[in-house]
């Protein structure tokens, strides 16, 4: 087992740099320059001296070998540079709103899971019945609807049944969980949605699989409990697919923030991101990108570490 | 697409492939009318619409659902019914055309990486372990950041290549496992004996036979990019006013007025969802119907 986690390990680190490298090259490659953007964006005549100080202080004048390795040995240390619109350090603007984020990310993570594997499960042993086709369908809804929209139907609904809206200003959890979660909840619920449908969906199918195997008979014919057979045997040998989608899907959960954070007023990741895009802040951009990509990746590497935990043939391969 | 109804005019042979898919995935014919409904009404938009999309009435400001505004009207007095109308013509040609790109960039990247294979193959498909690691919107995002916008003949250009990206990767994967089983078929050994040169092989002994996972995928990732496009417009970053797009038309003021309007909320959400939830469908069923592996 130690061997098989090392070895992944190790196995992540040149997709990071790969990662890095593409990340950094992408927005690089653009036609034109970056501070001329910023400060000729509005039609305003700005002399090259001006320009060329901008482009000093910000290092772009630099080899942009050296500007990697220098953005490399940043990334390392945590000094991820400055944003080149605020000119506040790239790490403080991250950190100050990485906290909501996170909580909304695994709330909405906790939320669909609890949703989804007792609606998979349903529809997987009622297969063919009314039970079934309902959930199939709130499940196929939940990959069309858009998050974004979805936060908005939320908002729509809460005036209409309790004329209340979410309050607009963060407070962490541990200061007053209740104004916290009164905030939060709510775009949790917009974005876990859709990863709990897809979720569902693989939970499903995975234990209609289950299902038919031998093993499931023998366990019928020795005369289990049928709530036995689901629970012990089917379940547990279902969950690993599940697992999969849970840790990819989350992914995308990053995606939906990006949107849904607009749609509730929230300061975290996703709108700094969006800022960053909409103002060319290529620093911050390319930091954000490597942090989500780097979440990514390290979720990848936790569910393939769980898959070997729970799964002792992979470790053994 | 006039195959429905123009079914007497076409080979017997492909009427009963028509008919057939209409039998055996009901589902997936009605989302395929669906579809055809909307793709007929964005088309012919400017005769079956009173109002123009663009025309500003403050004298019908925020007006509410009635007969003359089935679906009421925004802060600027638009027909809300005709902006969605029009957003269809936005939704589906950007949707058509970026995910038409992507599939086919993936596609041929994907057979290209199967075909060559060897260190090709692997420094391929280690690029596009490297783009899957984002999440579609924030790769679309930064291509948005690297090009700005460019406006060709009204679309921009620039928006639909930043939709079309994410999804080459997720192509080329599933392309190349598809073309892998294909570079061992004796005709491809019989197309290099020949001497046909690396292109043509690709293009017309390879190509043509990954055609069924291709339509899949192409009516899937259209879904995909509908969604992608109606959030970056959205953000503010994809189609821009005075332009009718979904994703524009929940975007700005939209939310000032929830307890005003909440028309401006609730229907072109439903637009965006009703055309996601028919692409799916179709693509679902298409997979279900040309694939018989896929089948449960």
């Amino acid at each position: 087992m130690l061997r098989y986690v090392v070895n992944r390990v190790l196995l992540a680190i040149p997709t990071l740099i790969g990662v890095a490298v593409v990340t950094f090259f992408m927005l690089r490659v653009v036609p034109g320059d970056i501070v001329e953007i910023k400060l000729r964006g509005d039609g305003g005549n700005v002399s090259r001296e001006v320009i060329e100080q901008e482009r000093e202080r910000l290092g772009l004048n630099k080899p942009l070998v050296i500007q990697f390795v220098d953005w490399m040995k940043g990334l390392v240390t945590l000094d991820l540079g400055r944003s080149m619109w605020t000119g506040n350090p790239v790490s403080e603007e991250i950190g100050s709103r990485l906290e909501l984020s996170l909580q909304v990310a695994v709330m909405a993570a906790v939320i669909a899971v609890l949703i989804a594997i007792p609606l998979g499960t349903l529809s997987a042993l009622y297969r063919d019945t009314a039970v079934d086709y309902v959930i199939r369908i709130v499940t196929i809804a939940g990959l069309a609807v858009p998050s974004f929209w979805l936060g908005m139907l939320i908002i729509l609904g809460l005036l209409w049944a309790f004329n209340w809206l979410p309050p607009l200003t963060y407070t962490p959890f541990y200061v007053d969980p209740i104004a916290n979660l009164s905030q939060l909840i709510w775009p949790a619920l917009a974005v876990g949605y859709r990863y709990s449908a897809v979720v569902a969906r693989m939970v499903r199918s995975s234990i209609v699989e289950v299902m038919r195997e031998d093993y499931i008979r023998t366990a019928r014919a020795k005369g289990v409990f049928e709530r036995l057979v689901v629970a012990r045997h089917a379940m547990k040998n279902a969950m690993l697919p599940a697992i999969t989608v849970i840790g990819l899907e989350f992914a995308f959960l990053i995606g939906g923030l990006v949107v849904t954070e607009q749609v509730f007023n929230l300061n975290g990741i996703g709108r700094l991101f969006v800022q960053a895009v909409s103002r060319n802040d290529f620093m911050l951009i390319q930091s954000l990108v490597m942090l989500i990509a780097v979440v990514f990746i390290l979720v990848n590497l936790v569910v393939d570490l769980l898959y070997a935990a729970l799964d002792p043939r992979i470790r053994y391969r | 697409m006039a195959a429905t109804t123009t079914g007497s005019t076409l080979p017997s042979r492909e009427r009963s492939a028509l008919l057939r898919f209409v039998v055996e995935q009901p589902l997936g014919a009605a989302a395929f009318v669906v579809i055809l409904v909307m793709a007929l009404a964005a088309a012919f938009a400017d005769w079956i619409v009173p109002y123009d999309p663009e025309a500003i009435d403050f004298s019908a400001m925020l007006a509410a659902p009635s007969p003359a505004h089935p679906f009421g009207t925004d802060a600027f007095g638009r027909d809300i019914l005709t902006r969605i109308i029009y957003g269809a013509r936005t939704a589906l040609s950007i949707g058509l055309l970026s995910s038409l790109l992507g599939c086919a960039a993936g596609a041929v990247i994907g057979v290209a990486s199967a075909y060559f294979g060897g260190r090709t193959d692997l420094v391929v498909q280690r690029f596009v372990d490297i783009l899957l690691s984002f999440p579609i919107i924030v790769l679309a995002l930064v291509v948005v950041a690297m090009l700005g916008r460019r406006l060709v003949l009204g679309i921009d250009v620039n928006l639909i290549v930043a939709i079309a990206i994410p999804i080459v990767p997720k192509v080329a994967r599933v392309i190349r496992s598809a073309a892998l089983s294909i570079r061992e078929m004796p005709y491809i050994d019989a197309a290099r004996a020949a001497g046909y040169s690396h292109a043509r092989i690709i293009f017309r002994h390879m190509c043509p036979n990954v055609v069924a996972p291709f339509l899949i995928m192409l009516t899937a990732f259209i879904a995909q990019a509908i969604l992608l496009e109606a959030s970056l417009s959205f953000l503010g970053l994809g189609v821009s006013e005075p332009k009718p797009a979904w994703g524009l038309m929940l975007a700005g003021n939209a939310s000032d007025f929830y307890r005003e309007a909440p028309w401006m909320v609730i229907f072109p959400g439903l637009a965006i969802s009703l055309a996601v939830f028919a692409f799916n469908l179709l693509g679902d069923s298409l997979r279900d119907w040309l694939d018989p592996k896929f089948r449960t």
